[in-house]
């Protein structure tokens, strides 16, 4: 199972309730591909940095999609379709988690044969000459 | 300064910037430091880039050592959605800011690159603005 973070811009004169619309019929079409939607974010209207489409503003939304390959396939076409959603990123994220995970658990235990190491040495210069 | 009038020689080893002048000059030691600049021989030619400064042609010597700032924070993962992160290392004109001004490591400038060209697509960070 992998996992996909999929933000995506919305035109801003898109009425609240066709966003919720949208969003559960992505939702309904993820789980139909097998697939989960894990966390979605209303990131808010924001400037974009620049213009997409003749929109200088958008609706930021960001969907946390855990899946296989396929079911991302499926709902990027699908909003590649979708007229209101003007540009999207996917972005694959369960690598780079794995890897910092790897890379703190690899630093937690060499902490502790550090510490018994240091308290031999302290004793040995302690005897007198 | 003695040697170019010891040797009519030392003239033509001016003109090339490697060679050392001529034997009779025992004290002139093959690579002199910031007292011959680069600007004295013509084209920087490949000198012994030895010590600090090498990159720049000998002319500054230490720099304040810039430490990375990830690497200090231990930060591991660059967030492309952190777009206020990221505009730090962006410049005016919107171009990523290259690492020996920032000081930035290696690895965390790759990941940083690659963060900044998603933001970009995303339309958080502009491609080019005024330049």
């Amino acid at each position: 199972m992998r996992t996909y973070e999929v933000m995506f811009i919305v035109r801003p004169d898109m009425a609240d309730e066709d966003l919720e619309k949208l969003l559960s019929t992505l939702e309904t079409q993820v789980s139909a591909a097998g697939g989960t939607v894990k966390n979605v974010e209303r990131m808010g209207k924001r400037r974009l940095a620049y213009t997409v489409r003749k929109f200088h503003d958008g609706a930021y939304i960001l969907l946390t999609v855990e899946g296989a390959g396929a079911a991302i396939h499926e709902l990027e076409r699908r909003l590649r379709v979708t007229e209101p959603v003007i540009k999207f990123l996917t972005v694959r994220v369960d690598q780079e988690h794995a890897r910092i995970a790897k890379l703190k658990e690899r630093r937690k235990p060499a902490a502790a044969p550090v510490e018994t190491v240091a308290a031999g040495e302290d004793a040995a210069p302690v005897a007198p000459a | 300064m003695a040697d170019e009038t010891e040797s009519p020689a030392a003239d033509a080893a001016t003109a090339e910037p490697d060679v050392a002048p001529a034997a009779p000059t025992p004290a002139t030691p093959a690579y002199v430091p910031s007292s011959r600049g680069p600007s004295s021989h013509g084209p920087r030619t490949g000198r012994p880039a030895g010590g600090p400064g090498g990159r720049e042609g000998g002319r500054k010597y230490f720099r304040r050592k810039k430490v990375c700032k990830f690497c200090v924070e231990k930060i591991q993962a660059i967030d492309y959605k952190d777009f206020r992160l990221l505009s730090q290392f962006v410049a005016e004109s919107g171009k990523i800011v290259p690492r020996r001004l920032t000081g930035v490591c290696t690895p965390h400038q790759r990941r940083l690159s690659t963060a900044i060209k998603q933001a970009r697509n995303i339309a958080l960070l502009p491609f080019g603005g005024r330049a």
